[in-house]
């Protein structure tokens, strides 16, 4: 089985160090008032994690798709936007 | 940019197949257009499976074959229903499909859309990357008159604004244009490039020169959620992936990534990439609501077109296609206004929804209107029917010395077990329903 990390280690990124496009609203929603954190399951890049009580959230290898944003309707706690212009993702084959 | 106050006729947000077919289609007829799109090139947030219809593009660049970057010609296409160790499938080969000009390629997004983009540039409009539209500009009636980009001073005018922003849209909805999408209107497709020599590709598949196949599948591979997975040919590569709906992805455990390694291992899929290199893993939301799900498609200065209006066809499994023609018709429509005298009012504009009416992008979201509610709550087209064929497919192939009416009894007996007769008359009933 192939892992998602050593997936995402063949795609191009152009990281936006420490400004990350996508941000928990509220880590206490995650924590403590959302029971499926479908986000963990759902993200293909696995940017998002829950350990030890806490939600994870490192965007670095984002593929830009929308899924955790779409996934969380029922909290609407992430704040998603596309990286600054010419930074995240760069699909040589799309 | 306010400085200098430049006005575009048209700004058309994103350059994928939407924006690109409405950017070349109005520059070519000499409107003064501005493209904006935020990927370091146009492509390079770009992501599909991906077939190219050639009719669509045809009807906006004729001779799109002699230049395009094309993978291979579609001459053979596989349905797979599968269980966990089969596949029950059809084959549709033919040399009537496969004489020139091709029907359907298979392509390399990245590549297609960069080619696209230097068409656009060339048909005279200007198109700037690593730009990103964060809102729309609206006049004091409401009418939408340009965009603000993340530069400074980011405001430009322009007296229509053609969104093909993509899926997430952001920004029509964070404009109030369109609701943002649902789970159960959405499927999230992941995908891997693998690369083979071209000897191989040619060889496993039976291909000679630039044919191609594709295989489409379905059945156990979604373990239960309602998707499909597709398996294309490239020039010295396969992608293949797998999507499904969303709001079955948030009901379950498996992560996307493992749902995609699982389908390698398929023991029908592994052999056919076997000695592969993946080079890029891609991930991709689809709008599949359909019909009943389509937002606004106008409005005072605006226009959605391709996937910010949702219009996918999930059957057909076609989108770019749909993407295009919506470019375009919104592209015809605002030379109509021109020719006219007319401004870009909502009523106007109205003039954009009659022409999709009238082509295939409405006509077959509608005639489709009632799959996506069929598969929500009609799970045995996903589940059951793939099981019971293979068994039946496993039963009537294995000579064991069982006699065939003895066979035949017992595959139907496995249907009537697992949907009851009713039930399998009531599933003939919603199929049809759902298709008509």
């Amino acid at each position: 089985m192939m892992k998602v990390e050593e997936k995402l280690f063949q795609n191009r990124y152009r990281v936006d160090a420490d400004r990350p496009h996508i941000r928990i609203k509220n880590e206490s929603v995650c924590n403590d008032g959302c029971v499926s954190r479908a986000c963990v399951v759902c993200c293909p890049a696995g940017c998002w994690s829950f350990e030890e009580g806490k939600i994870g959230l490192i965007t670095d290898g984002c593929l830009e798709c929308g899924t955790c944003r779409v996934v969380c309707d029922t909290h609407g706690n992430v704040d998603w936007n596309y990286p600054r212009a010419g930074f995240g993702i760069l699909f040589k084959f799309g | 940019m306010t400085q200098n106050i430049e006005k575009f006729d048209v700004i058309v947000v994103g350059a994928g197949p939407a924006g690109n077919a409405a950017a070349y289609t109005l520059a070519k007829a000499g409107k003064k257009v501005l493209q904006l799109e935020r990927g370091e090139y146009p492509g390079s947030k770009n992501v599909q499976g991906a077939i190219l219809y050639a009719d669509a593009l045809e009807k906006i660049i004729p001779d799109f074959r002699d230049s395009a970057p094309l993978e291979r010609t579609v001459i053979e296409q596989r349905m797979w229903v599968m269980e966990d160790e089969s596949y029950v499938g059809t084959t549709f080969r033919s040399d009537r499909f496969n004489q020139m000009p091709g029907n359907r390629y298979t392509i390399i997004r990245a590549r297609f859309d960069k080619w696209f983009s230097e068409q656009v540039q060339k048909a005279g409009a200007l198109v700037i990357c690593e730009m990103t539209v964060i809102a729309l500009l609206r006049d004091a009636a409401g009418k939408v008159i340009g965009v603000e980009v993340d530069r400074e001073d980011g405001k430009i005018y322009a007296d229509t604004v053609i969104l093909a922003d993509g899926v997430n849209s952001l920004v029509a909805s964070r404009a109030g244009l369109r609701e943002d999408i649902k789970p159960a209107a959405v499927a999230l497709a992941v995908k891997e490039t693998i690369f083979l020599p071209k000897e191989t590709v040619e060889a496993r598949f039976n291909l000679k020169g630039s044919e191609g196949v594709v295989i489409e599948m379905l059945g156990s591979i979604s373990q239960g959620m309602a998707g499909t997975a597709f398996l294309y040919t490239n020039k010295d590569s396969i992608s293949l992936g797998i999507g499904c709906m969303l709001s079955d992805m948030k009901a379950q455990n498996t992560t996307p990534a493992e749902l995609l390694e699982k389908l390698k291992q398929h023991p029908s899929v592994a052999p056919l990439i076997a000695g592969g290199e993946t080079r890029e893993y891609a991930a991709h939301l689809i709008p599949e609501g359909g019909y009943h799900a389509l937002p606004e498609l106008y409005g005072e200065g605006w226009l959605l077109v391709g996937d910010s209006a949702g219009f996918v066809n999930a059957v057909h499994r076609e989108g770019s296609n749909l993407a295009m023609t919506s470019g375009r018709l919104a592209a015809e429509t605002l030379l109509e206004l021109g020719e006219k005298g007319l401004p870009s009012t909502a009523a106007n504009l109205a003039r954009y929804k009659a022409r999709l009416e009238d082509s295939i992008v409405l006509k077959d979201l509608k005639k489709y209107r009632n799959i996506p509610d069929t598969l929500h709550s009609q799970r045995q087209f996903l589940s059951d029917y793939p099981a019971l064929l293979n068994g039946a497919a496993h039963e009537f192939f294995t000579v064991d010395g069982q006699d065939k009416a003895t066979k035949e009894k017992a595959i139907f007996n496995a249907f009537r077990e697992r949907r009851s007769l009713l039930g399998l008359l009531g599933d003939a009933y919603r199929l049809w329903r759902a298709t008509r």
